[in-house]
Order: structure tokens, then C-alpha cells, then sequence
């Protein structure tokens, strides 16, 4: 797989960066230097292996479903950059 | 308006033909759900915040759930059971590995940038369920798959003409996401699977079936083709949280793709929005970039593991689901499969039924009584006044020795309405009133003869016209001795006796 213009302009658009265009370059060179390396794991035969989803061999810890109030509203909202009436508040989204 | 207490959609109507006239020719649809559905749970999914509905905004939020850096989610071992015993409710394979997953996108209630949901392995795999028509004919509705998911948080944009305001006590509430194949043919079929979907939920207790409050809702895949062709181009109308509006939606878009496919066309694949005050659909914006969620394994939770012990365990504390009780309903009390499936669509329904009928060993004989009283007498009352089952001011043992009273002979029918009225406003049992007002029947032959003789005497003329062969003035004889008696005659040995001493004049 390589990395093109195209796919890095997707890339910073999904992930709401803007690029210059000196930027792009540079990102090209490094992910594709990235995938490069992990391709080195094509040389394995992992034809009939199912997908790891983690490598760890403990269980999935639970919790007991109790509710428990730990922050006010005001608490949560501190770092808000705007908040109104207890809300979050936002650019307008149309939708 | 509380309609609660209407017919299930499903009993309403027979199926009728699947196709819709086209202007060149007959079209059909293809209908898939996606139903989210609320685990009714106290806390979250991955975290302890409370998932009360209505509390001030941003009152139930974790720093999970606001996705503070460093937060780590862990799960609710309660969601999961109920995912489980969901799962076998629709009749579904349940996975014992299972794995969450990052749905990525960028929202403003969506603190994290991702959904975790379940991509590849979800909780639960393939089912199905079971609708019935009112022609007795039924169809099995195919299940995908269920999977375990953060809902997000409500974005308000009427509030303020140039903000959006963001509640997240919404946010990391645990939904189960239940998809159907696209076996559903008709706006109808829609409803009647969202219906029995949503009483399955509610007779597990796994979710609480608020369509008003968001609790269950549904998103909709829709295609035309001609009948016998390959599936169409489907579009997607999202979130519409009610039976009636989903109904609505299907029948415009199709109308709508339809027309595009008539004139010409193509339909481009879509996801739409119902707009509930105009009933039209209309494609979301933003469609210039196509959803790409990159999905992949969350690498804050190890994959979900359950054993074949817990799904056992929870196997056996599933309570009876409506189509068994329905078959439980026909078998014992000779019900038909009409008046089965009335009783049992909505729980409360069903546990009133089995609470009445066994009040009084004698009530069992007379079972279709008990459904007529309830589900007419009782329903139109309730409705009348707005009111639940649940709190009706009738108990089931109140209403069970109403009918007892009927059964026995001791009221007629008709005063037992007024019984039943009174019962509701006062409070008071049905024994009381008929004490109280004297409204036992009678049933004493030589008072109902003596009234008859009155009736007889008083009216000369009539018996003449009656004898001469106007039969239809039977009804004025039994009208006019039944006033006398202020209705308490027993009406079967008012009509005997009326008709022995007429014809002996004669």
C-alpha cells in the first residue's frame, strides 16, 4: 500500500487537521516509511488465523451495575471553552 | 393521547397485497430495521454514572463519559446479561467471544471521536421473530445480529440562533443494537416487528420500551424493485422513535424512489432524514464524504468473554416470552389466537388477565368473558380517563367478582357496565355497589310475572296488533317490563315468561 496525496488529504480531512502542503510531503514520506516497516509482516502465512483483538490473557474485568453521581455539572463544564444554561454550547450544527 | 390501549398494529390488519402501483408497473419494497434499544440499566455501559431520563443537563456525566484524557471505560456486568437475555429471546445464536470496537466519527455529543460499539464479533448472531396477521397467517422476520453500544449525547439546536447546546447525561448509555434482514415487505410489517420486538424487550424487562423518551428507536433501509429482481439501491432514514412516523417515513420515501426509478432515474445510495411535521424525507448533508468509521478493536477492553455456565444460568431466568404465553392462553382457556395475542402484546396486559381469572377458581370456565370485560369494558374506561393498567382503580380480584356476579346470574350484563363505571370512580368492590343500590337481579318468577301482567294489562292495544302478528313489539313488552324492574329483570326468564302469557290470550 502507498500513500498518495490523495489518501493523506482523506486522511487529515477524517481526522479534522489541516495540512499544508509542506506537511503533506512530509507525512507521505513518514507513513508510507511506517507502512513500509509493518509490511515486513506480509511474509507471514496467516491464511485460516483469526484477527487478534488483544494480546493480553487476562479477562475482561466488570463492574456491579450501581450508579454513583461523582461530578456536578459545573465540574464537568469547567474546561467547556463556551457553555449556556448547564449546556455545552457549540458552533451551530445543521442537521 | 394515551393509546396504550389500542389493538396491537399487527392484529389491526390483514396483510394486505405487498405490492404498490407504479405508473409502468407494481413495485415492492424491501425494508431492514436497525432498532436501538436502551438497556434499562442503572448505570451506564463503562461508567457508574446514573442513566435516569430527564435530570438537569450534564448532572449524569462521568469523566469517562465526557472522554477526560487518561479515562479508562469498564464494563457493566448487567448490560451484558441483558444483552444476553435479549439475545435469546429472539430466538439468537449467543456468541461467547465477543469484541468492542471504535466507530469513528467527528460529532458534537460524541466527546471521544468514536462510538465503542461491536463491529466483526458481536454478542449476539443470527435469530429471528415471529409476526402474526389477524388472518391467522404469520412470518418469521429474520435477525442479523444484536450488538452492544454507547449511545451519545442530545445536541438541542432549536435553542439558540447561533449555538448548538450538548447534553451528554445521554452519553455512554448502554443500547443494544438489534438488525433485521431485509425480510419486511410493507410499512405495515415494519410496525407489527417494531410492536413485537418492543414486548419481547418489555416482557424480559431489558429495556423499557419509551418510544417517547428515546428509548427505543429505529433506523430504516429502504428499497423498491420490481417484484422478482435483484434488491434496488437502499437509503437509510435515520432515528425515528415512533410506530406511526416509521410508517409514515417508508411510505414517502418509497413513493419517492419510485418516482425517481419511473422517471428515469436512479436512486443514490443515501441516508435520510424524516421531517415528522411535513412527512417528507430529505438526505442528510454532508454526503459529500461517504461514512468511513475505521472501525478497529478498542484497545482499552479486552474482548468480551462469556461462558457457556452464564448463559445457561441466564437461559433459565427468562420469564415467559408472549408467543408462549399466547400458546399457554389458547390451550388452557380455549382463547382464540385473536383474543390470545390481544392479551398478550403488552405484559401488563397479560399479568392482569392471569391475576383475574385467578381470583376465583369458577372465573377459569368463563375466560372469554374475562378477555371481553377487560380488553373492551376496562380499555375504553382506562382510555377514557387516561389512565394505566397498571394503576387501574379496578384490581384484577375487583373485576373477577364483577364477572363472578355476571357469571352467577346475580347482575345482568348491562347493569354490570354501570357496575364496572361506578367501580372505577368510587373504588368501591362490585359486591358493595350491587348491595348498596339493590341491583340484584331478579329472578323470582312470580315478581317477574307480576310485573308482566302489569306491563299486559296496561297496554291492550298493543297486545291486540302483537297478536295480530307484529312480532317486532315483543321488544316494547320486554322494554317496558324492564323499566319496571329498573332493569334487574333476569332478561332470558323476562322473555320466557312474556312470551308464554302472550300467546295464552291468543
Amino acid at each position: 500500500m502507498k500513500i498518495d496525496k490523495n489518501t493523506i488529504n482523506k486522511i487529515a480531512r477524517l481526522s479534522r487537521i489541516k495540512l499544508d502542503d509542506k506537511e503533506s510531503e512530509d507525512y507521505i514520506k513518514d507513513l508510507n516509511s511506517i507502512l513500509d516497516w509493518v509490511e515486513q509482516l506480509n511474509e507471514v502465512n496467516t491464511e485460516n488465523v483469526e484477527p487478534l483483538s488483544n494480546i493480553s490473557s487476562s479477562i475482561l474485568p466488570k463492574r456491579e451495575d450501581v450508579s454513583k453521581d461523582t461530578n456536578s455539572s459545573e465540574e464537568i463544564l469547567e474546561n467547556a471553552p463556551d457553555k449556556l444554561e448547564g449546556f455545552f454550547a457549540v458552533p451551530k450544527v445543521v442537521e | 393521547m394515551n393509546n396504550k390501549f389500542l389493538m396491537p398494529l399487527y392484529l389491526l390488519k390483514d396483510h394486505m397485497n405487498n405490492l404498490i402501483k407504479g405508473e409502468k408497473h407494481d413495485w415492492e419494497m424491501v425494508i431492514g430495521l436497525e432498532i436501538h434499544a436502551q438497556v434499562k440499566s442503572n448505570s451506564k455501559l463503562f461508567s457508574s454514572s446514573s442513566t435516569k431520563f430527564g435530570s438537569s443537563p450534564n448532572s449524569q456525566v462521568s469523566l469517562v463519559d465526557a472522554a477526560m484524557p487518561g479515562m479508562l471505560p469498564v464494563i457493566n456486568k448487567y448490560c451484558v446479561e441483558q444483552a444476553v437475555k435479549t439475545g435469546v429471546g429472539l430466538n439468537a445464536k449467543i456468541n461467547n467471544y465477543s469484541v468492542f470496537d471504535r466507530k469513528n466519527y467527528f460529532y458534537a455529543d460524541l466527546p471521544q471521536g468514536y462510538q465503542i460499539s461491536q463491529y466483526k464479533y458481536p454478542i449476539v448472531g443470527e435469530g429471528k421473530v415471529t409476526i402474526d396477521f389477524k388472518d391467522g397467517t404469520s412470518k418469521d422476520i429474520r435477525i442479523v445480529r444484536l450488538h452492544l453500544e454507547q449511545d451519545a449525547g442530545k445536541s438541542l439546536h432549536d435553542q439558540n440562533p447561533s449555538k448548538t447546546y450538548v447534553d451528554l447525561n445521554r452519553s455512554g448509555v448502554a443500547l443494544m443494537e438489534i438488525v433485521s434482514e431485509p425480510d419486511i415487505r410493507t410499512p405495515d410489517e415494519a410496525g407489527m416487528y417494531i410492536s413485537k420486538i418492543r414486548s419481547i424487550l418489555m416482557y424480559l424487562d431489558t429495556c423499557d420500551g419509551n418510544m417517547q423518551e428515546g428509548s427505543l428507536r429505529a433506523d430504516v433501509n429502504i428499497s423498491v424493485r420490481k417484484p422478482g429482481d435483484e434488491y434496488g439501491t437502499r437509503c437509510e432514514i435515520k432515528n425515528l422513535n415512533s410506530i406511526k412516523f416509521i410508517k409514515q417515513a417508508i411510505n414517502y420515501e418509497a413513493k419517492r424512489q419510485i418516482e425517481i426509478l419511473e422517471s428515469g432515474g436512479s436512486i443514490e445510495q443515501n441516508t435520510m432524514l424524516f421531517n415528522t411535521s411535513t412527512g417528507k424525507t430529505r438526505p442528510m448533508r454532508n454526503k459529500e464524504e461517504a461514512h468511513d468509521y475505521r472501525y478497529f478493536p478498542d484497545p482499552d477492553l479486552l474482548p468480551l468473554e462469556i461462558s457457556k455456565e452464564e448463559i445457561g444460568k441466564i437461559k433459565s431466568s427468562i420469564p415467559e416470552l408472549p408467543d408462549e404465553l399466547k400458546n399457554k392462553f389458547i390451550e388452557t382457556y380455549k382463547l382464540s389466537n385473536y383474543d390470545a395475542s390481544v392479551l398478550t402484546a403488552e405484559k401488563q396486559t397479560s399479568d392482569y388477565f392471569n391475576e383475574t381469572i385467578n381470583s376465583d377458581s369458577e372465573l377459569k370456565n368463563h375466560a372469554k368473558i374475562v378477555v371481553n370485560w377487560i380488553t373492551s369494558e376496562l380499555f375504553s374506561l382506562l382510555n377514557k380517563n387516561n389512565q394505566d393498567l397498571i394503576n387501574s382503580p379496578v384490581s384484577p380480584e375487583n373485576l373477577g367478582q364483577l364477572i363472578k356476579l355476571i357469571s352467577t346470574n346475580e347482575i345482568s350484563g348491562k347493569i354490570a357496565k354501570d357496575v364496572l363505571e361506578d367501580m372505577f370512580s368510587s373504588r368501591k368492590t362490585a359486591r358493595q355497589i350491587v348491595d348498596e343500590k339493590g341491583l340484584q337481579q331478579v329472578t323470582d318468577q312470580g315478581e317477574i310475572a307480576k310485573v308482566i301482567d302489569e306491563v299486559i294489562a296496561e297496554n291492550p292495544k298493543m297486545v291486540e296488533q302483537y297478536l295480530a302478528g307484529k312480532d317486532k313489539l315483543l321488544g316494547f313488552f320486554v322494554g317496558q317490563a324492564m323499566k319496571l324492574t329498573k332493569g334487574k329483570a333476569n332478561p332470558k326468564m323476562l322473555n320466557d315468561i312474556l312470551k308464554q302469557k302472550l300467546n295464552k290470550k291468543n
